[in-house]
């Protein structure tokens, strides 16, 4: 549904993107996470057809986002990072325009299923101006949403909302994904953990890792970490289990006779670590393993580019 | 052209509910009706001056000057301040669509402001025997028309290379001086006089639609400004997106 290659955008002779190539299928909640600056943005304007690229391809359903342009528009809805609204305008008013500019069939109808759709019913006829953020966020949903595209592109669309909304939003958004392919923006890794089907990462308008979050918690982060909690001193506990012969990383824990320990991917220790724990005459606490988290495999991808590109 | 009209609708309705499109509506009749009054009571039943549908033609034409710029600054600079532009561009218009649109709309306001500054001419006609010429003043009404939309396209123009209203605002009306103004050069002879005439604002309009003589000439001269002005606002947006 979404094939990009080699997409790449300069702003003078500032890189904001550089040779993304991707592909989203239909029905996929793709997350694209970066922090701020890394490129979220101008890939999805790009994607959406209001700037064209530098150089590279985009096609979405089929058709060339820059030669094909206004096919490529009526398929997509487009929910900018900053909702931009027209404050003068009821619900209802700002629906129907955009609702006829998208050359909507039985538009009243329509703009009754969409305003349910987001949850927008008792306040239809209410200016946009009085509305609150959360509320102006439903709205910029729901002309998103107004022509039933195939395609939505959601550029950080909790940004700025209460908790309460985060969630309702978020499960919108994965009703939504049941029909359609979504394109999301996030920098919010729990978003994207929630919600997506597959995550692209990107950093410095670079991809640095593109997957499922889990096939990126087990891939990227290599090993599961154990934590390990023993009657003994830290040091000392550390030493010990550094005396086995597996390969593995420990480090102290954050209290006393804790230790965490991070092994090669497919080799479970934990059963070793129980005896040689035992048999050093020591008790054994606390034996659990933890998983890594998206925000931790982030972390290391981003900072792991930043410190390459400070080692050229 | 579906778009545009939707678009151009939208435009109309806004001024509605704008203060600065009222603030100029009050402009326009508070001066008006004022002229009227004066002319009517001090000079028209005095016999100092002759029945004239034209007599609130010439001031309606130096407050234009001004409204106009009014009208058109925020037409495309809020768009662009709001942000409004990006979805507008993501969804399947055409620039030029966006443009003309904007354009249609202020049109549609000024001519429903020009239609009722008829009903003075329609006083005159009353109070006099045997009325007053009304071909000339559907010709001067006609060369309104046209001006008007010349200038209300510059107006949409200016307004596309701005983010804010305000400069918009004030380099439309340097601009509209500089095409009224340039008519005062043409007075003298030689290529550079004839080419300040041929631009002139005021020299198209007064010269002969004002006296009830329609040139096909001065028609197509306000109707490039136009074309070119409309054109010029949709070149300017679509190399924005190229930045």
């Amino acid at each position: 549904m979404i094939k990009v290659e080699g997409l790449t955008k300069f702003y003078g002779d500032f890189p904001a993107i550089q040779d993304l190539t991707f592909n989203a299928k239909r029905g996929e909640i793709l997350g694209f996470l970066g922090p701020n600056a890394a490129g979220k943005t101008t890939t999805m304007r790009i994607l959406a057809g209001y700037m064209p690229p530098s150089s590279g391809s985009v096609r979405i359903a089929g058709f060339d986002v820059l030669e094909e342009s206004l096919e490529v528009r009526r398929r997509i809805g487009y929910l900018p990072e900053t909702v931009p609204l027209y404050p003068e305008m009821s619900i209802w008013e700002y629906l129907e325009y955009m609702g006829s500019l998208r050359k909507v069939d039985n538009l009243d109808k329509r703009i009754d299923a969409v305003i349910d759709e987001v949850n927008l019913g008792d306040r239809e006829r209410s200016y946009i101006g009085n509305l609150s953020k959360g509320l102006r966020q439903r709205v910029g949903l729901a002309q998103a949403l107004i022509h039933q595209p195939e395609v939505l592109i959601l550029d950080e669309p909790t940004i700025g909302l209460d908790p309460a909304q985060i969630i309702e939003v978020r499960e919108l958004i994965q009703g939504l994904g049941q029909e359609r392919t979504i394109l999301l923006s996030t920098h919010i890794l729990t978003e994207a953990q929630q919600i997506c089907d597959r995550v692209i990462i990107i950093n410095k308008g670079r991809m640095v890792a593109e997957d499922t979050p889990e096939n990126l918690q087990s891939q990227i982060a290599g090993a599961t970490k154990i934590i390990v909690r023993a009657s003994s001193e830290t040091r000392e506990l550390v030493e010990l289990i550094e005396t086995m012969p597996q390969k593995m990383d420990v480090i102290a824990g954050d209290s006393e006779g804790e230790v965490m320990i991070s092994a090669a991917p497919g080799l479970d220790i934990r059963p070793l670590l129980a005896r040689k724990i035992l048999d050093a005459g020591l008790d054994l606490l606390e034996l659990r393993t933890t998983g890594i988290s998206l925000e931790e495999i982030f972390l290391q991808l981003t900072q792991s580019e930043d410190k390459d590109e400070g080692e050229e | 052209m579906r778009t545009v009209f939707i678009i151009a609708k939208r435009e109309f309705r806004l001024f509605f509910v704008s203060p600065a499109a009222y603030s100029v509506s009050v402009m326009i009749f508070l001066i008006l009706g004022g002229i009227f009054f004066i002319n009517i009571y001090f000079g028209l039943r005095g016999g100092q001056i002759a029945p004239d549908g034209r007599m609130v033609i010439s001031p309606l034409v130096t407050i234009l000057l001004f409204a106009t710029p009014a009208i058109t600054m925020r037409l495309l600079a809020d768009e662009q301040r709001m942000g409004t532009i990006e979805l507008l561009l993501t969804s399947p218009v055409r620039i030029w669509e966006l443009v003309v649109g904007k354009w249609l709309g202020a049109t549609g306001f000024m001519m429903l402001i020009l239609g009722v500054t008829w009903i003075y001419p329609i006083i005159i006609h009353r109070m006099t025997n045997p009325g007053i010429d009304q071909g000339v003043l559907i010709a001067a009404y006609l060369g309104l028309v046209f001006m008007i939309s010349a200038m209300l396209a510059i107006g949409t123009f200016i307004s596309s290379l701005f983010n804010n209203p305000i400069p918009a605002f004030f380099i439309t009306l340097t601009l509209m001086l500089f095409l009224w103004i340039i008519g005062g050069l043409g007075s003298g002879s030689g290529t550079a006089s004839e080419i300040a005439s041929n631009l002139s604002f005021v020299a198209h309009y007064y010269d002969n639609l004002y006296r009830g003589v329609i040139d096909l000439g001065d028609l197509v001269y306000y109707m490039s400004l136009t074309i070119i002005s409309l054109f010029l606002g949709t070149q300017v947006l679509e190399s924005r997106r190229w930045r």
